[in-house]
This record gives C-alpha cells, sequence and structure tokens, in this order.
C-alpha cells in the first residue's frame, strides 16, 4: 500500500463505497431479555480495500457478519439500522431477493474449515453446486472449480475434486473455502475469523493468499479477526467493537500508531505480537463485558477504563475525529480538544 | 423401542441430584408449562388410584363366573358389558391395573438394583471383567425380547414370575451399560481423581459421588420403561403365555375377547383402551420428566 | 475395509453363539428333566430315554453346546419331536413370510415417517409439527398388538375392506391385501420414530456450519434440504432400523398371531404351546442371527454412505 492510499479518508466518495452499514442494531432474544447484541454500528467498507473488524470474543463482530449476508440465528431481530451493498438496502429486502445477493454479490469464509464442508459431498460438487447458476456445462463448471483450487494453490486440482473434506487438512479446507468464496466472482468477501482454527504458520499462509487473491480480483473483504496482529498485516483500514458498538475506526496505520480508544490502547498492549521480550507476564485487560441485556448508561469501556471520569457515567461518547478519518468515541479526545482550543 | 431422542424439550439442563423444596416448585412449575406431560400425569394418577383402590370399585368379583348374560354389551350392571364366562369386564379391567402395576413396579425394582450393581462392577472393575460383561450384556440384547421371553417360557412355564423374570433380564442390560458409561464417565473426572490421589477407598468414593450423579437418570430411564414392560406383560398374557387365568390382566382380556371379536367387540375394546391409556399416560409423563431433568439423555449411550 | 468386515462379522457369529449358549445353560439350570419337559406329564420312560438319546441330553452340556453348533454349520438344526421333519426345513419355509412383513413394514414406514420428520424440521414449532410430535410420541408408545387387534377389528370386522386372517398367496393382489393391515400395524411406532429421529438429526444438521456456508453461496432451499441436510439426517435412521430389527420382529411375533399369518413368530409362539423344544431352539437361533445380522448391515450401509468411514476402513 502506497502512502496516499494508507492516509486515504474512510468516508470515502459516495461512488467508491461498497458497502455502508449505518446505525445496525440487532437483538437476541434470550430467556433472561433481549440480549442488545449491537447497538447503532456503523461501518463502511470502500470498494477494492480490506476493512478489518477486530474485538474480544462476544463483541459481535462476527453477528455483524452474519447480520450483513443476513444468516443470523432465529432469535436474532434487527431493530434498527440499514446495511447498503452497492446503494441497495439488503435488509429490505425479501428472502429471494437475498439469495440473489448471497453467491454473487457478497460470499463468506467461517471460522471453522473442519465444519464448513458438507461431509458426505465431494469437494468437487461443493465447487459445481454453487455454480448453478451459471449456464455452462457441467465439464466447464468442473474446469472452473479445478482452476479455482489451483488459484489457491492445491496441487492436482482435477483429481483433488474427487476427494471428500475429510482427506484435506484443516489449513487446505480452508483454501477450498476461499476457492469457493471466490469462484463466484464476489464485490464483498465477509471472512469470519477465518484463520482462528489454525496454526500461526497456515494463518500466514492464508493471510498471504487472501490478500494476493484479493488484489488480483479485485474485491473488498470484511475481515473478522480478534487479532490485531493478522489485521494490522492484511487489512487497509480498522473498525474496533466493544460489547457491541464500535468504539475507533480509523486505517490500519493511523490506529496502531496513535490509538484514540482506551480500549484499542489496552488491545494494542494485549497483543501477543507486540509484546517486548523484556515484559515477562502477559498484560490483560482488567474486569469482564457488560451485561447486554441492561445495557448501562454512559460509555459503554467505562467499568473497566483506566482513565473514566465522571462524564463517562451519565454520557454515552460519540465519535471525535483523532485525525482525518480516524474517529474514536472517547470523551478523553474531547477534553483534550477542548483544552487545546 | 427405545425413546427418541430431545425432540421437544427447550429446557436447560438440570441437575436431576438436587431434591431441595426451591428446586421441586421450579420442576413442578416447568411441568405445568407442559399440557401434554400434566395429561400424562392425570392418566398416571387415575390408574394409580384405581388400581390401589381397586378391591373397593370393582362393582363384582373380576373372576366370578356368573349366571347372567355371556359376552353382553354394557348395560348400567355391567358398564363394559361381560365376557364369555359372563364375568364383569368393568371389574376385570380394573383388577387388571392392578397385576400390570405389580409386574412393572417389581420387576423395575429388581432390574434397577441389578443393572446398577453390575454397571458400577464394569465402569469400577477391572478391564477384563468390563469386557466381559459388556458382551454377555449385548448378546442378551441380541435376543428379540418377544422370543427371549417364548425360550423362557417354554423352559419354566408360563405364570407371573416368569413375565417378571424375562422383564428383569432383558431391562438390566440397558440399565447396566448407563451406569457402566456414567461410571467411567465420572471415574476419570479431575476431583474424583484427585480424591483417589488423597487415598479415599473405593466405597467413598462410590457412595459420595457416583452413586448420586447415576441414580438420577436411572430413574429417568425406568419410569420411560414402565410402558414397555406394561405392554410385554400385555402381549405376552394376550398370547396366553403371561398371567395365568382366572387372574385378570389386560392382555388376558384381549385374548379371551379376540375369539369372540365377530360378534362381540366390547371385551376387545374394554381390554385394549387402558393399555393405551397407560402406556400414553406413562410416555408423556416420563418425556415431561426427561425434558425438565435431563433433556440430554438418551438410552444408547 | 475387509479386516473391518471380517471383524464385524466375527463378533455378530460370536454373539449368536453366546446367546445360544446363554439359553443351553438356562436349560441346564432349569429344575428337572428337559426331555420330561417337552414330552410333558404323560410320558413315558423309553420315550423320554428316546429323547435323551436323539438330543444327546446325556452328554456333559460344553460337548452339546459344540455338537449344536457343529450340527448348525452342517445345517442341521435338529428334528422336530412331534412331525420328525427336520427343523431347519421348518423355520426356514416359514422365515420369508415374516421378512416380507418386516420388509413391508420398513419400508412405508420409512416412506411416511422421513418426510414428516423433515418436514416437522423445517417447519419446527409450527401447528403441524406439534401435532405430528404428539402423535409420533402416540405412535411409539402404543404397543403394536393393540394396534393390530383394533386394525384388525376396524378395518376386516366392523369395515370389511381386507381380509382378517391369513397370508392370502391367490396371485400379487391377494397377497398384497393379507399384508396391508399386519404391515400397518407392525410399522405404524415406526413411522412415529422415524419421524422424531430424522426431524432431531435433521435440527442438528441444518445448525451445521456448512449449511450456512451453502445459504452462504445463495443455494436453494430445496437443494440445502434434500442435498446438503437430508443426506447427513438420514444416517442415524439405517442404524437405528438395524438396531431396531428386534423390536420388528416381536412386532411380527404378534401380528402374525393377530392375523393368524404363517411366519416364525406364528411357529414359535406354537411351538412354546405345543412345548415343541428343537422348534424353539431353531427359531431362536434364526431370529438372534436375523437380528445380529440386521444390525451389521446397518453399519456396513453407514459406512458405505458415510465417507468418512468408508475411506477409514
Amino acid at each position: 500500500m502506497t502512502q496516499a492510499s494508507a492516509t486515504q479518508p474512510i468516508e470515502a466518495p459516495a461512488g467508491a463505497v461498497l458497502l455502508e452499514v449505518r446505525g445496525l442494531s440487532l437483538d437476541f432474544g434470550s430467556s433472561r431479555g433481549r440480549v442488545r447484541a449491537l447497538r447503532d454500528v456503523s461501518v463502511s467498507v470502500p470498494r477494492g480495500r480490506i476493512v478489518g473488524v477486530v474485538g474480544e470474543s462476544g463483541c459481535g463482530k462476527s453477528t455483524l457478519a452474519f447480520a450483513i449476508i443476513r444468516l443470523l440465528a432465529e432469535n436474532a431481530m434487527i431493530t434498527a439500522g440499514e446495511v447498503r451493498l452497492e446503494g441497495r438496502d439488503l435488509l429490505t429486502l425479501t428472502p429471494r431477493q437475498m439469495r440473489d445477493i448471497r453467491g454473487r454479490r457478497v460470499s463468506m469464509i467461517f471460522q471453522d474449515p473442519m465444519t464448513s464442508l458438507n461431509r458426505v459431498l465431494s469437494v468437487g460438487q461443493h465447487m459445481i453446486d454453487i455454480q448453478y447458476r451459471d449456464k455452462i456445462s457441467q465439464a466447464d463448471k468442473r474446469r472452473r472449480a479445478a482452476e479455482a483450487l489451483t488459484r489457491v494453490g492445491i496441487a492436482d486440482a482435477e483429481s483433488r475434486l474427487r476427494d471428500f473434506p475429510h482427506q484435506f487438512s484443516g489449513g487446505m479446507r480452508q483454501r477450498i473455502c476461499i476457492a469457493m468464496a471466490l469462484l463466484v466472482e464476489p464485490a464483498l468477501l465477509l471472512a469470519d475469523e477465518p484463520t482462528t482454527a489454525l496454526d500461526a504458520t497456515m494463518e500466514v499462509q492464508i493471510v498471504g493468499l487472501l490478500k494476493a487473491l484479493q488484489g488480483e480480483l479485485g474485491c473488498s473483504i470484511l475481515f473478522v479477526s480478534h487479532h490485531l496482529g493478522t489485521v494490522a498485516e492484511l487489512c487497509d483500514d480498522v473498525v474496533v467493537m466493544y460489547a457491541g458498538e464500535v468504539v475507533e475506526r480509523g486505517s490500519v496505520r493511523d490506529i496502531f500508531k496513535r490509538p484514540g480508544h482506551p480500549y484499542t490502547q489496552a488491545l494494542l498492549e494485549c497483543d501477543p505480537g507486540r509484546i517486548h521480550e523484556k515484559t515477562r507476564h502477559l498484560p490483560t485487560i482488567p474486569g469482564s463485558l457488560p451485561d447486554l441485556v441492561e445495557v448501562p448508561q454512559g460509555c459503554i469501556f467505562k467499568d473497566r477504563c483506566p482513565h473514566a471520569f465522571e462524564r463517562c457515567q451519565r454520557e454515552r461518547p460519540p465519535h471525535y475525529p483523532v485525525a482525518e478519518g480516524h474517529t474514536a468515541s472517547c470523551h478523553l479526545l474531547d477534553e483534550t480538544r477542548g483544552n487545546h482550543s | 423401542m427405545p425413546p427418541p431422542d430431545t425432540t421437544h424439550g427447550d429446557t436447560p439442563a438440570k441437575n436431576a441430584t438436587h431434591g431441595d423444596a426451591g428446586a421441586f416448585a421450579q420442576h413442578w412449575r416447568q411441568l405445568c408449562r407442559n399440557p401434554l406431560g400434566l395429561f400424562g400425569l392425570a392418566l398416571v394418577v387415575l390408574i394409580v388410584l384405581s388400581a390401589v383402590f381397586a378391591d373397593f370399585i370393582v362393582p363384582f368379583d373380576a373372576t366370578q363366573v356368573m349366571a347372567g348374560p355371556r359376552l353382553a354389551p354394557p348395560s348400567w350392571d355391567h358398564l363394559m358389558g361381560t365376557d364369555q364366562l359372563g364375568r364383569d369386564v368393568f371389574s376385570r379391567v380394573i383388577m387388571g391395573g392392578q397385576v400390570a402395576l405389580l409386574v412393572a413396579l417389581s420387576s423395575l425394582a429388581a432390574a434397577l438394583s441389578a443393572g446398577l450393581i453390575l454397571g458400577l462392577i464394569a465402569g469400577f472393575g477391572p478391564q477384563w471383567l468390563d469386557n466381559g460383561l459388556l458382551l454377555l450384556l449385548d448378546s442378551i440384547r441380541a435376543f428379540p425380547v418377544i422370543i427371549f421371553a417364548l425360550a423362557v417360557i417354554t423352559l419354566l412355564g408360563p405364570s407371573l414370575a416368569t413375565v417378571i423374570l424375562v422383564v428383569v433380564i432383558t431391562t438390566i442390560p440397558v440399565y447396566a451399560r448407563v451406569v457402566r458409561t456414567q461410571t467411567q464417565a465420572l471415574s476419570n473426572n479431575e476431583y474424583i481423581l484427585a480424591e483417589r490421589a488423597m487415598g479415599a477407598g473405593t466405597g467413598r468414593i462410590l457412595g459420595v459421588h457416583i452413586l448420586p450423579n447415576v441414580i438420577g437418570p436411572l430413574l429417568i430411564l425406568a419410569s420411560m420403561d414402565v410402558p414397555l414392560i406394561i405392554a410385554l406383560e400385555a402381549g405376552l398374557s394376550f398370547l396366553g403365555m403371561g398371567v395365568r387365568p382366572p387372574t385378570p390382566s389386560w392382555g388376558t382380556l384381549l385374548n379371551d375377547g379376540y375369539n369372540y371379536i365377530h360378534n362381540s367387540p366390547w371385551p376387545v375394546i374394554a381390554g385394549g383402551v387402558p393399555i393405551i391409556l397407560t402406556t400414553l399416560g406413562f410416555t408423556f409423563l416420563g418425556e415431561a420428566l426427561r425434558d425438565i431433568f435431563d433433556p440430554k439423555l438418551r438410552r444408547d449411550l | 475395509m475387509w479386516f473391518y468386515l471380517a471383524r464385524r462379522l466375527l463378533l455378530a457369529v460370536a454373539i449368536v453363539m453366546l446367546a445360544v449358549t446363554l439359553l443351553f445353560v438356562m436349560i441346564h439350570a432349569v429344575p428337572g428333566d428337559p426331555a420330561a419337559v417337552i414330552l410333558g406329564p404323560r410320558a413315558t420312560p423309553e420315550q423320554i430315554a428316546q429323547i435323551h438319546e436323539k438330543m444327546g441330553l446325556d452328554d456333559p452340556l460344553p460337548l452339546q453346546i459344540v455338537n449344536f453348533f457343529v450340527d448348525v454349520t452342517r445345517g442341521d438344526m435338529g428334528t422336530d419331536v412331534f412331525t420328525q421333519r427336520p427343523v431347519s426345513q421348518i423355520v426356514l419355509g416359514q422365515m420369508p413370510y415374516t421378512i416380507t412383513l418386516i420388509l413391508s413394514a420398513i419400508t412405508w414406514a420409512t416412506l411416511v415417517g422421513i418426510p414428516l420428520g423433515c418436514y416437522s424440521a423445517i417447519r419446527r414449532n409450527s401447528l403441524i409439527d406439534k401435532f405430528v410430535g404428539v402423535i409420533s410420541v402416540s405412535a411409539i408408545a402404543i404397543p403394536s398388538f393393540v394396534m393390530a387387534i383394533y386394525a384388525l377389528l376396524i378395518f376386516a370386522v366392523w369395515l370389511g375392506w381386507l381380509p382378517a386372517i391369513g397370508a392370502g398367496g391367490d396371485g400379487f393382489w391377494d397377497t398384497l391385501s393379507h399384508l396391508i393391515l399386519p404391515a400397518f400395524a407392525v410399522g405404524v411406532g415406526w413411522v412415529g420414530y422415524i419421524a422424531r429421529i430424522v426431524r432431531a438429526s435433521m435440527l442438528e444438521v441444518l445448525g451445521e456450519t456448512h449449511i450456512r456456508m451453502a445459504r452462504a453461496f445463495g443455494l436453494p432451499e430445496r437443494r440445502i434440504v434434500f442435498r446438503y441436510a437430508l443426506t447427513l439426517a438420514i444416517l442415524p435412521t439405517v442404524t437405528v432400523l438395524g438396531v431396531g430389527m428386534a423390536h420388528l420382529l416381536s412386532a411380527a411375533v404378534f401380528a402374525e398371531v393377530v392375523f393368524a399369518r404363517p411366519g416364525l413368530g406364528a411357529l414359535i409362539v406354537h411351538a412354546v404351546d405345543t412345548r415343541n423344544y428343537p422348534i424353539v431352539m431353531g427359531t431362536v437361533l434364526v431370529t438372534t442371527a436375523l437380528f445380529v445380522i440386521s444390525t451389521t448391515v446397518a453399519d456396513l450401509i453407514n459406512a458405505a454412505l458415510d465417507p468418512r468411514v468408508r475411506e477409514g476402513l
């Protein structure tokens, strides 16, 4: 990435935005009441860019991805917001229209490659099935499937199409999933923690592969991960989520260099990749996630925030600019700016 | 037939061994939300009461051959008509319930204790004993129940005691297997291993840790076996190989009535309906109890 | 693959042999002389001695058991005490009736049960799902012989639609019309049972990630249900049917008695009535073997359907 693109503002011109999630709120029904899993989440993915979504498990980052493609659990209810893909609000589409979008404009890779393929169907059957819309011969579909497998680095693709999922290792299966997701040439690829279930070497390979293929195909990727190092490696922009809210967004460069939100700062300190050899203990963020059934007033992070002050108790912080195209929802930013002015 | 698995139970798993008043009230409320379970409970209560107070309910001696009309249709004198010997069918139905419950309870009690002991031996004992017992239990299960029952009856002759014996032998393997699996799972638990390391004896581990955890699932399984046992007793009696005449049983009612089915369907109807109501009642109740206490419990452990 | 097959068969044979051995041991545990039991109270000492001689009852128990198995491998299961015909001939002659009955019951139960369970799973918690649930439990709970008697009463005696007794044999339609009621009685519980199993495993499969993955590619719902979910969800049914052979055989015994059909069940009930001990022994051996074979076959079918197992063998 060049210097220019790294500092490019997030709020790109309207034509350049592929996906615009605005004010999305989502509840899960539970025996205790409604769990407010996403609250007023806004994310935008420009064309041809890779946007990372990071946060601890349970912060709603995967829920966001599933809400975009509308593959939510039955007890999920979207209460507000819109999800605009190429200008169309996906939330208003009929199930039929939504099905037309899936596997054509949007596709997805999942967290656990061991379970994301059907064990009684061969890899070839999977890959031919997803081309069901194309009016080409079975042989052509097979050839395209083999090409896609070759592209993700699976040798002897033609014969491996006959193999079943269990005959591949976890990393290989994730490659197959990537091949499938890109075979349909989507405008947007949703990647839900695709490297979490893999070991470190595999992770590096898969990330490299995604980056290379994205450059080749020019699609946009929404990359969900809890691992900052991976995000830094792969993404152009980052959205940091905490307990169902977006707390900070900006370019990878800005956020790593100058994290604006105390939560992001804490995450960076926790990331083992950044720990210097001299520190002996692994830093952790004290405290635990707030109750999302009775969402507390004020800042969502206040209970775990080392800098929390009186204003954080009563007032929910809006997004304040940190730099151009870099915002964070923390009152400290307002206070420091106020002091400067 | 083994009980099918969790299909209509959305209640979270509860530990069946805690029996304090608060838990009981909660379980009761859960049962009240399950109309089918309540219906089952009502049927079971009705059947148990009619069996307990059978002697006060029956208008006639169930075994007394009467001079009155034979194979008569229902009337105010004989609510369910009379059989081929002129006996009051209603009285025979009520007394038959007593026999059915007697067989079910006594054989369950015996099978549970034997299954518990064998299961604990298999689960806690040495590997060779476990393997041997498993092979034995599996080969008992290899007999279709009725075929096994018939084979035993050939040897011992038909009687109430033979029926109970057959039920005991054929249900032991199921209980023993459940106990064995649970025991093995539990005895590899860290806290039990820790206690062993600290020198706790086998007896203490069995009594304090294993037994309380095993009894709950076992009792639920047993409650779901009641309809199977009642069906087996009735079935054998229907074949003329269970309860001996003149003792009334729902199965013998069916057997007697079957011969006159073309002219007088009343005894057959009267013998079948209580079997259906009892099996349905215990099944609905058993399913509701399983959903409340342990939705994940399966027989094929 | 062959190793697995051989091991399964060996285990199957072992279980049958153990089961029959158990029966032998039980015979000897019973007080009294088996020959006297067979012949009943009016037996003369000469008759008893003759039976002893013929059945080798004077040999030590282990030798008797070994002899029995040696004879069985030669296709000799002894001789009927009354008719002097070979037991194997009698038992094998009745077997086709029972197998036809069981297979028809399984077939119709599967054909109805799988769609019911599948539909219930897709329309979970709908009125139809709940209705199917209650009907399934009831069908499972009600004993098959009560079902058989009531079916006989309603459809044969009252309505007169179908013949009440016998197996027919006068052409295809006659045989079929005699088969309908018994097959109904034997299979009706299985409709409920299969529906419940398919529903449960269907719900489990529909919750798996690969289904979400297929949906993420916009595959038509119909294809997801039939190709991606149902192919996995019916696997447990195969196992259950294999194990369920024992229950099917039990149900067939009653159906054969109620509808006065020929078959293994009718044979053994009659043999028990007349204390025809060699016939009982032969039927027990054959039915137990049938059960063990069907369990093994079910396992093999499962292995053939599941590529993980298929390749792993």
